[in-house]
């Protein structure tokens, strides 16, 4: 007989599996899209597929870097404003001469300094970083406001229009392909390595997780600094979209991003949740959102789904788990 | 005084600030400080000190309400389609059309974080969504425009009484229940216990649901109390009313020293952040400087606010009982 040892992981239960967020979001994804093919005979057409996806690639990008600061139990208001910043600096480069290669690095690289000095400043004054990056929030899109005033940066060269609205195999496009990259990236090192496992030990309690030596500020400066990636990389596929930079380009964009991420189930609490639940969550938003456009909701009416959606999307499992104790008993 | 300047260093320094401010603008510009500016800069920081005095204690119960914007704008709209239809309505009936839907408004938002045990953040940015996209609903997507408007409606914000506004005059009884609620009250304190250490505050008896409930709809009453004198004084309701708004009701509170952490803020705090903000947004084209720098030096002054808060708090935040000289 060995001696008590600790199991590798959880016994199977089929109701855990069942009730698996994922699981939730999957004929809730189906039944949209479903909904969406009634509404138009053009909907399941691949190529219109495809040119669905162009309006949630770029946040969907954010999300993946959204849900690591989440699930370690912070959060970054400042993204929409770091797309700001990337596209006036991208756009200030094009003025000047530069070429798409020297355009999209520059996006990345403003978006990773911005990141950078917005995890440096949570980790080296211990503050909380909703109050940090709503400050950077004020202070990145209020630089672009002022250098750009009431004018829109539109002389960019022809080749950068390539990225934002080309396709890498028709009729896949090149945002697409990157944010389902990046995504599987990031779920591989989150849910595959020792890394990842210290990001969730870190969201479940950053005080021992520091006591049993992962360095958590280390890691905080990481995601703040990717986040910041993402936003300059997402900067890049937008204004080559939209070809034109303005002072409210992807306004308001940060509290899509973190209803992407929220409905995907990462726990504002920190430390649950997965990957793939993000990916499955961004495609649902998109697929509402594509939907509603279909049927000529305007914008802001979809917001009472998408609102709507997320309180129920949080609200409604605790409350199932609930009523199913009650009827055990 | 000693205490005095212990307990209150983050007013002080605040205060401090303000009143630098004020000096550096005047003697840019000396026509500046003048009473009818001052009384300019009180007016028009009204509404958002009467919405940062309750974003406070919303703040240091470690919550946040992020739909006080939205909020504004969904019952801006409805009390002010209900005073087109009815042009006879007088404005107190008004102001308490407004008060009662904002609490019904807020009282969602209760429902949601204290029975379906929501994060709050999390409910008020899905309330956030709802209250504007229903914003839209109501009103087809029209604005309501001042010709819609009783006239006596457009007048009561700006009207004067003993010379000041009537605004100047809401904001001081707005000030004084707000001392009366948050800094005398066994409510004040208990919401107050509760942002400190919400598990000690339970075991010495204090019901957290019962006062978050309470909380929130008091918020959402105020709010749109705020929104029928916002809708007189613009003299407009659109969906766009307000929006962003939300985030300067907090950055005024962050600025007067209310702790995102919880636990920490104060009434004097709040009113000279807000202040300073507005006082930031008048100064600013007196001073020669575009406002189109406005936002960058908000977030700038957010961030300083933040930080100096924080490692001021480091200092005194270990000692837990007061010293008693032997």
């Amino acid at each position: 007989m060995s001696e008590s040892k600790v199991a590798p992981r959880a016994p199977f239960k089929l109701s855990s599996l069942l009730l698996r967020w994922e699981l939730i979001l999957v004929p809730l994804l189906a039944l949209v899209m479903f909904v969406n093919g009634t509404r138009s005979e053009f909907f399941w057409d691949p190529f219109n597929l495809g040119d669905a996806t162009f309006n949630f690639s770029e946040k969907g990008i954010m999300a993946i870097a959204m849900a690591l600061l989440i699930l370690t139990r912070e959060i970054d208001l400042s993204v929409s404003s770091i797309i700001a910043l990337a596209s006036l600096v991208m756009g200030l480069a094009a003025q000047n001469g530069a070429e798409t290669p020297v355009l999209v690095l520059l996006a990345l690289l403003t978006g990773t300094l911005a990141g950078f000095f917005n995890g440096f400043l949570v980790i080296r004054f211990a503050v909380p970083s909703i109050a940090i990056t709503l400050g950077t929030m004020s202070l990145y899109r209020g630089i672009s406001q002022a250098i750009l005033g009431d004018q829109a940066l539109t002389k960019y060269p022809e080749s950068l229009a390539n990225l934002g609205q080309g396709y890498l195999l028709e009729p896949i496009p090149y945002s697409f392909v990157t944010f389902l990259g990046l995504a599987l990236l990031v779920g591989l090192v989150l849910h595959r390595t020792r890394w990842g496992r210290q990001l969730y030990a870190i969201g479940t309690n950053p005080e021992a997780a520091k006591f049993s030596g992962i360095l958590v500020d280390r890691y905080r400066l990481i995601l703040f600094t990717l986040s910041g990636t993402f936003a300059g990389l997402a900067a890049a596929f937008l204004t080559s979209r939209i070809s034109s930079t303005r002072p409210n380009i992807a306004l308001g964009w940060e509290l899509d991003v973190i209803t992407m991420v929220v409905l995907g189930g990462i726990g504002i609490a920190g430390g649950t949740g997965s990957m793939l639940g993000v990916v499955l969550a961004v495609l649902l938003l998109g697929m509402i959102s594509f939907g509603l456009a279909l049927m000529n909701v305007p914008g802001i009416v979809a917001g009472i789904f998408i609102g709507g959606l997320l309180i129920g999307a949080i609200a409604l499992p605790p409350l199932f788990k609930k009523i199913l104790r009650i009827a055990k008993r | 005084m000693n205490l005095v300047l212990k307990n209150y260093r983050r007013e002080a320094v605040l205060f401090v600030f303000l009143v630098a401010a004020l000096v550096v603008v005047g003697m840019i510009s000396p026509s500046f400080i003048s009473l009818k500016t001052l009384d300019a800069i009180w007016h028009d920081s009204v509404l958002l000190l009467i919405l940062a005095l309750v974003q406070m204690p919303i703040i240091i119960s470690r919550g946040i309400d992020l739909s006080v914007a939205a909020n504004l704008a969904l019952t801006g709209m409805l009390v002010a389609l209900l005073s087109k239809s009815n042009p006879s309505l007088p404005v107190l009936v008004l102001l308490l059309a407004g008060i009662g839907i904002g609490a019904i408004l807020g009282a969602i938002n209760a429902l949601l974080i204290t029975v379906l045990e929501l994060p709050p953040i999390v409910a008020t940015l899905g309330t956030m969504s709802v209250y504007r996209g229903m914003t839209y609903v109501v009103s087809g997507g029209q604005w309501v425009n001042s010709q819609d408007f009783p006239a006596a409606l457009l007048e009561f914000p700006n009207a004067r009484l003993l010379g000041l506004t009537h605004l100047e005059w809401l904001s001081l009884l707005a000030l004084f229940l707000a001392w009366l609620m948050w800094h005398q009250s066994r409510f004040g304190r208990e919401i107050r216990a509760l942002g400190n250490n919400p598990s000690a505050a339970r075991y010495v008896g204090v019901l957290e649901q019962p006062r978050l409930a309470l909380l929130y709809t008091i918020a959402g009453a105020v709010a749109g109390f705020v929104s029928v004198l916002w809708v007189a004084r613009y003299a407009i309701a659109s969906t766009e009313l307000a929006i962003g708004f939300e985030l300067q009701v907090v950055a005024a509170c962050v600025l007067g020293g209310v702790s995102i952490a919880g636990g920490v803020g104060t009434v004097y705090g709040t009113a000279l952040g807000s202040l300073f903000l507005v006082l930031l947004y008048n100064a600013l084209p007196v001073i020669k400087i575009s406002p189109f720098w406005q936002t960058a030096i908000v977030g700038v002054a957010i961030l300083v606010a933040v930080i100096v808060n924080q490692s001021a708090g480091k200092r005194v935040g270990k000692k837990i009982l007061r010293e008693v000289s032997p």
